[in-house]
């Protein structure tokens, strides 16, 4: 890869400041930026690493429900958030395996929006607030599109707030060689309704599946979905599987998650 | 080039490095360590595992610069202080945990890891903890028997 000059700060302000230098870029676990860097498919002058600001560390309760601080790695939100919001918790413990987890944050997943990551089906599922150094976005506002997002140059991702669902669970089909999801399905019920997102599946990254979402805030069970289909026309078709083979394994993964939760 | 110091297998070391340098260069180019193997270099088959600060991270996927600071340990720390091989490095020598040996300092690794996470693990549980680990032999079933005998358990005679 290119070389670049790495800077470390110790506060949100500091990375601020430091992230407004020409050709910026920040750097959260890294899993995802430095195989990228090695393709060249990025060239940062600049590096700013996230991960010595304590204040973006740990996992706490807080108005909103379950606080994460964005450079917190998913092996420690994976024990931390088990008591708290157990389907949160799991998903995390499923990403990638046990030494990528200790290195990948749910703030550089979440700003990556990779179409087939998992941490961004959770975060609209649950109706989560992503803050970032300059404001709170909603999650409905916040996911754009493939590796697309509400975040503007020099702007990052400090922490996530999770409202914690009355029921929730994320149910994924792993793609063994990536473990990353084929497609999953993160299925979250409050006291005003169910949130049903999916990744893995559509070309538009993750999206919430609204027909689901009607059926199962009227009856929460998988029989619910029995009338429904998924629209095959946006999803992603690979050598792994068809676009309509996807559509059809995000209904029975909703069924399977609602089921679980 | 600027100077990085960590601590590595209980040593304080320090050696220049760019803003580039990746853990796994650092150890292997700039301190000399070269039992820590890259095998894919994009973090898929772990044979650079190294514990950091005690967790087992990728070390091909970690800018040196990144870990300034931090506790490092190696396949080289994990001997006993006499010389003679860890109770896991042992483990894998008695129950041929290993064909080729390129992967083996990073399965090493990882398995100390989940022992000391879960120091009694079911089959299953060892299996899916070295799911980033790639043995390009096939060799798992005698490394997943080398790992249960490092926790105490009895595996099944040869």
């Amino acid at each position: 890869m290119y070389n670049f000059e790495f800077v470390k700060p110790a506060s949100i302000a500091e990375a601020t400041a430091a992230l407004e230098s020409d050709g910026a870029q920040a750097l959260s676990g890294g899993q995802t930026l430095l195989p990228t860097m090695k393709q060249r498919l990025a060239a940062p002058d600049v590096l700013v690493s996230l991960t010595g600001i304590a204040e973006m560390q740990g996992v706490c309760l807080g108005d909103v429900g379950l606080h994460i601080g964005a450079a917190t790695p998913h092996a420690v939100v994976a024990r931390e958030a088990a008591a708290h919001y157990p389907a949160l918790a799991k998903l995390a413990g499923g990403i990638g395996d046990p030494a990528v987890r200790n290195r990948g944050t749910i703030g550089g997943s979440v700003a990556n929006n990779d179409p087939a990551a998992c941490y961004p089906s959770a975060v609209l599922a649950s109706g989560a607030t992503v803050v970032t150094n300059r404001r709170r976005i909603a999650a409905d506002d916040y996911f754009q599109g493939l590796f697309t997002t509400a975040l503007e140059e020099g702007e990052f991702i400090t922490q996530v707030l999770f409202p914690i669902p009355q029921k929730a669970a994320y149910v994924k089909f792993n793609q063994p060689a990536s473990r990353f999801a084929l497609a999953a399905v993160f299925v979250a019920k409050f006291a005003d309704g169910v949130r049903v997102a999916v990744t893995g599946a559509s070309n538009g990254g993750v999206f919430r599946w609204a027909e689901a979402e009607a059926a199962l805030s009227a009856n929460f069970s998988a029989d619910a979905l029995a009338g429904l289909s998924v629209d095959a026309d946006d999803m992603i078709s690979d050598l792994h599987g068809t676009a309509a083979y996807r559509a059809n394994l995000v209904k029975v993964l909703t069924g399977r998650a609602v089921s679980a939760a | 080039m600027t100077k990085i110091s960590m601590t590595v297998n209980g040593k304080s070391v320090s050696a220049e490095a760019e803003g580039r340098t990746l853990l796994s260069g650092f150890l292997r180019e700039g301190l000399g360590l070269t039992g820590t193997h890259v095998g894919c270099d994009t973090s898929q088959c772990g044979a650079c595992v190294v514990h950091v600060n005690g967790k087992p991270v990728k070390s091909c996927t970690v800018f040196a610069h990144d870990v300034a600071g931090a506790n490092v340990t190696t396949i080289e720390g994990m001997a006993n202080a006499d010389g003679s091989l860890g109770v896991v490095q042992q483990a894998f020598q008695d129950h041929h945990g290993l064909q080729c040996g390129f992967c083996t300092p990073g399965m090493v690794m990882s398995s100390a890891a989940l022992l000391a996470e879960n120091p009694k693990p079911t089959e299953t549980e060892v299996r899916e903890y070295l799911e980033g680990n790639i043995c390009r032999c096939t060799g798992y079933h005698n490394i997943v028997k080398a790992v249960l005998a490092a926790s105490g358990q009895s595996v099944a005679a040869e």
